[in-house]
């Protein structure tokens, strides 16, 4: 293998691994908001001990997202040198004010949201934690330009193959922007509320029927329910803005070879590349078409527009974008299917939480990691789909390499790996052993903040 | 935008200046961090969890220091950027992976089931240690030219060993200062031994320094530049004795000036850190790339500095705040 193939899969090792922590944290930022302004209000002491569950699962999130990120800012540099020195006037300013705006803002006030509720006066331990809150959306709103500016880039003008900016409002504001960010956001909280309300499922299935579990799975389920639909919205809007910037992408999604009209709609089909089409197709007539084009007959950019006279295939290899974006929008409809049934079962009677059978509790468990899933399979979609660009007709990937030898790179990648596989199922791990312990009552039950107190064997950062 | 001159002047000036300061800022905070991870293995379960609990509050934003200095690199000078840390390729990979150990451990060590503590703990030394010694080999390797010689990846190895020495020492001072009792008396042994690492490790650089180039040398040992050097050896040298007799004596009657090691170590740093800066400008990538050579262009750079005028300040202000806000000695760290 090449160094280039060898990047480009570290690369998307290490910003899956680093993906996964930013969507559970910019949501649950504002889940522990809500549980903490709740609090405030209602003086309910359920709130609170919602709030020092989450806060648990948060505090080890963000910092699996911090040193994720600070890999992630190395590797412009050890792996993409091209990347900047082609577009660093756009890029750099981006990251310049993701790094100014947001990470020192998330970092300082995660110091007093975590630990400073005994030394600060409530109204500011809550206004911390809307910082942080705050911080990781901005994070997301920077990250997100850059990355939908490569996506449609558009504002600037090629001086001696170097990238200039001419007009920041159009950089910013770039025409795939608002889609990628809703959808990213939505997708974190969808991802989020899966995870509270599988292991608020978790910990009600073993026996800790507290009422802080009560509260966190009801407000989990509803939440999902209520966004769900507004997600496949988002992401059909973001697929048409995708089809009138990025076609070839778009006929990858489709698994769509020949330009034409009545394209069926795929379930199945096995693209192969080689032979260019695809096999044991079964689909919905013309449903793609309607899809896309709001008309049963509109006419779709096939694949083979995209092959250049002399050969030259510009569009991205099919299958895995053909698969990974049906992996997403199966993963959208299990969770409609889910969140829809246990809210009818909830408001049915106004049975409440008691009002969920066994299967229910174990499906909504299966579902914990489940926007982790969709996610990832949105972003592969996303990205492979821009191949061979790395910035849309400005950069090829290829360009933008660096030469390091190969066996390095390698090296570094298997590195990465046992790093990542060893800390992920930790991390799994220790959330469901935090949930265990806390359903046999340990840790339950402490004084409620802010006041000061010695505990002689308490477990620091705890 | 020209009130003030060129801009392709006087921004690449004004950005190595920030980036400067914020690895100076990183190597200060994040040391005292590093550096009580690399004291780990010399202190007891209940003295690991104090010691934990006087950087918890902090560590995070320390090391968003780190991020700040390599983002101001990559935007300001992006084909130095690429130059240096492809040259590093490998000494970066295994400082990230130490940082990513260390500031995982930190968070699993009080999750995870106790029986799996001890791993964690280990975790914790093993991520700090990889990180120190990375970075030390890194600046040996800057200050050699970045070039890949047997004898370059000697003194590298050389300097990591110190940085890591120097790193525990800002480390010990910091538990001196939030710390009391038995572990303070403790860490003030820490600090005596780890003093010399941070003057082995200065005295290093700076007999290698001179070497590197004729153009270096000339700053050091020609009059009257040389002038303007001299005072950087002298202060660093009292301040040595200054701390090294203070060390003897601590710690004081009612904790009297536990703070005065860690910032006269913070002061060593800078007047340390003052030398280089001040022997390897204007060059970013020594002798080889110019600040002016590599900078960006000036309408991206302004548009950055219009932020950092605003936002600089707020976060130095924020930052206060929290050491404010934890300031005293290292109590129990609680989630509520
Ligand atoms: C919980 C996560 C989640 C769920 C349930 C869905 N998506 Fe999604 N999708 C994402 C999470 C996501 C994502 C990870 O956030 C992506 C990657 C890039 C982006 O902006 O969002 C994405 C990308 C993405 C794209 C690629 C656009 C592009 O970059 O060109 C399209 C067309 C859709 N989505 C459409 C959908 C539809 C029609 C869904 C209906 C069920 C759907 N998504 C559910
Ligand atoms: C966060 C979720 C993201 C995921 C999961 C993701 C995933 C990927 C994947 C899988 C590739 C490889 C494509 C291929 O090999 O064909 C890739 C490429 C790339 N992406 Fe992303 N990406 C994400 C976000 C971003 C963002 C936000 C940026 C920029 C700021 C970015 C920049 C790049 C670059 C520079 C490449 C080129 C290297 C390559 O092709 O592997 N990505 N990404
Ligand atoms: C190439 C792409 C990326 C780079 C270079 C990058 C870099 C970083 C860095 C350095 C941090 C740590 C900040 C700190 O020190 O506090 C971080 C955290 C974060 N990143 Fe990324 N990131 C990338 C992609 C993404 C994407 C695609 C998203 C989301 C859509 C994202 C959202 C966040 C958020 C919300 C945080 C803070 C919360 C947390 O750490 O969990 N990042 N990122």
């Amino acid at each position: 293998m090449d160094t280039l193939i060898l990047s480009r899969m570290q690369f998307a090792a290490n910003i899956s691994f680093h993906i996964l922590f930013p969507t559970i944290t910019i949501a649950l930022g504002w889940a522990l908001l809500f549980f903490r302004v709740r609090f405030n209000m209602t003086g309910q002491e359920k709130w609170m001990e919602a709030y020092r569950f989450w806060v648990k699962v948060f505090a080890l999130s963000f910092a699996m997202g911090v040193v994720s990120g600070i890999t992630m800012s190395f590797q412009f540099g050890t792996n993409w040198p091209g990347f900047m020195e082609t577009v660093g006037n756009i890029a750099g300013p981006l990251l310049a004010y993701e790094i100014m705006t947001a990470f020192f803002l998330e970092a300082v006030f995660l110091g007093i949201m975590l630990f400073g509720a005994s030394r600060v006066p409530a109204w500011l331990h809550t206004t911390a934690t809307f910082l942080v809150a705050f911080g990781t959306m901005m994070s997301a709103f920077w990250i997100i330009v850059l990355n939908s500016w490569m996506h449609t880039p558009q504002g600037f003008e090629m001086i001696d193959g170097v990238a200039h900016a001419t007009d920041w409002s159009e950089i910013i504001f770039n025409p795939s922007m608002p889609y990628r960010f809703g959808h990213m956001v939505l997708a974190s909280f969808l991802t989020c509320s899966f995870l509270i309300a599988g292991v608020s499922a978790f910990r009600w299935l073993i026996g800790g029927k507290t009422q802080g579990v009560r509260v966190a799975l009801k407000t989990a389920i509803y939440a999902a329910a209520l966004l769900i639909p507004v997600q496949i919205l988002v992401g059909d809007m973001h697929g048409l803005n995708t089809k009138e910037y990025q076609p070839a992408k778009v006929a990858a999604m489709e698994g769509h070879w020949e330009t034409g009209g009545n394209v069926p709609l795929l379930l199945f089909a096995i693209p192969d590349d080689e032979a260019r089409t695809n096999h044991y197709e079964i689909g919905i007539p013309n449903l793609a078409s309607f899809i896309l084009t709001h008309e049963w007959d509109g006419e779709i950019k096939g694949l083979n527009d995209f092959v250049s006279e002399e050969g030259e295939i510009l569009h991205p290899r099919v299958a895995p974008v053909f698969w990974s974006f049906r992996v997403m929008v199966g993963t959208g409809m299990a969770m409609l299917v889910i969140s829809w049934a246990a809210s009818a079962m909830m408001l049915r009677r106004k049975r409440g939480v008691e009002g969920l059978p066994k299967p229910m509790l174990y499906a909504l468990v299966g579902m914990s990691f489940s926007g982790w899933l969709a996610t990832l399979a949105g972003w592969y979609t996303t990205e492979i789909g821009r191949q061979p660009w790395l910035v849309q007709g400005v950069m090829t990937t290829k360009q933008a390499v660096a030469d390091v030898p190969a066996p390095m790179v390698l090296s570094t990648f298997i590195a990465y790996m046992v790093v990542y596989l060893l800390l992920l199922s930790a991390y799994i791990y220790v959330i469901f052993y935090l949930a265990r312990k806390m359903s046999r009552g340990e840790d339950i039950g402490t004084p409620v903040a802010p006041t000061p107190r010695q505990q002689p064997n308490a477990m620091p950062a705890e | 935008m020209y009130y003030f001159g060129d801009p392709a002047v006087w921004l690449p000036f004004v950005f190595a200046a920030l980036m400067g300061l914020s690895i100076l800022i990183y190597v200060i905070l994040d040391g005292f961090d590093l550096g009580v991870g690399l004291l780990f293995p010399f202190a007891d379960d209940e003295e690991k969890d104090r010691m934990i609990a006087s950087i918890g509050p902090f560590w995070d934003a320390n090391e968003t220091w780190l991020v700040l200095a390599v983002g101001l690199l990559l935007v300001a000078f992006p084909s130095a950027h690429g130059a240096i840390l492809t040259a590093l390729y490998l000494p970066v990979a295994i400082m990230l992976i130490g940082l990513i150990l260390r500031g995982v451990a930190f968070e699993f060590r009080a999750k995870a089931p106790a029986p799996q503590k001890e791993l964690w703990n280990n975790l914790f030394f093993a991520g700090s240690l990889m990180t120190a010694l990375a970075q030390g080999f890194m600046l040996g390797m800057y200050v050699m030219g970045l070039d890949w010689t047997w004898a370059h990846a000697g003194f590298g190895l050389l300097t990591a060993v110190f940085l890591a020495v120097g790193y525990s020492f800002i480390g010990a001072t910091w538990v001196i200062h939030k710390t009391d009792e038995f572990l303070q008396r403790k860490a003030v042994d820490w600090a005596k031994g780890g003093i010399w690492g941070l003057v082995l490790g200065i005295g290093a650089i700076s007999l290698a320094t001179p070497f590197v180039s004729d153009r270096i040398f000339d700053k050091w040992f020609s009059f009257p530049a040389a002038l303007y050097l001299a005072p950087l050896p002298l202060m660093s040298g009292g301040l040595v004795v200054w701390l090294w007799v203070m060390l003897q004596k601590m710690p004081y009657a009612q904790d009297r000036m536990s703070w005065k090691p860690f910032v006269a170590a913070t002061a060593l740093w800078v007047m340390a850190f003052g030398g280089m800066a001040y022997s390897f400008y204007p060059y970013v990538v020594p002798e080889k790339l110019t600040i002016y050579e590599a900078a960006s262009a000036p309408e991206s750079l302004f548009i950055i500095l219009i932020g950092t005028c605003f936002v600089l300040p707020t976060i130095m202000g924020y930052t206060v705040l929290s050491y404010y806000i934890f300031k005293g000695k290292a109590r129990e760290l609680r989630y509520d």
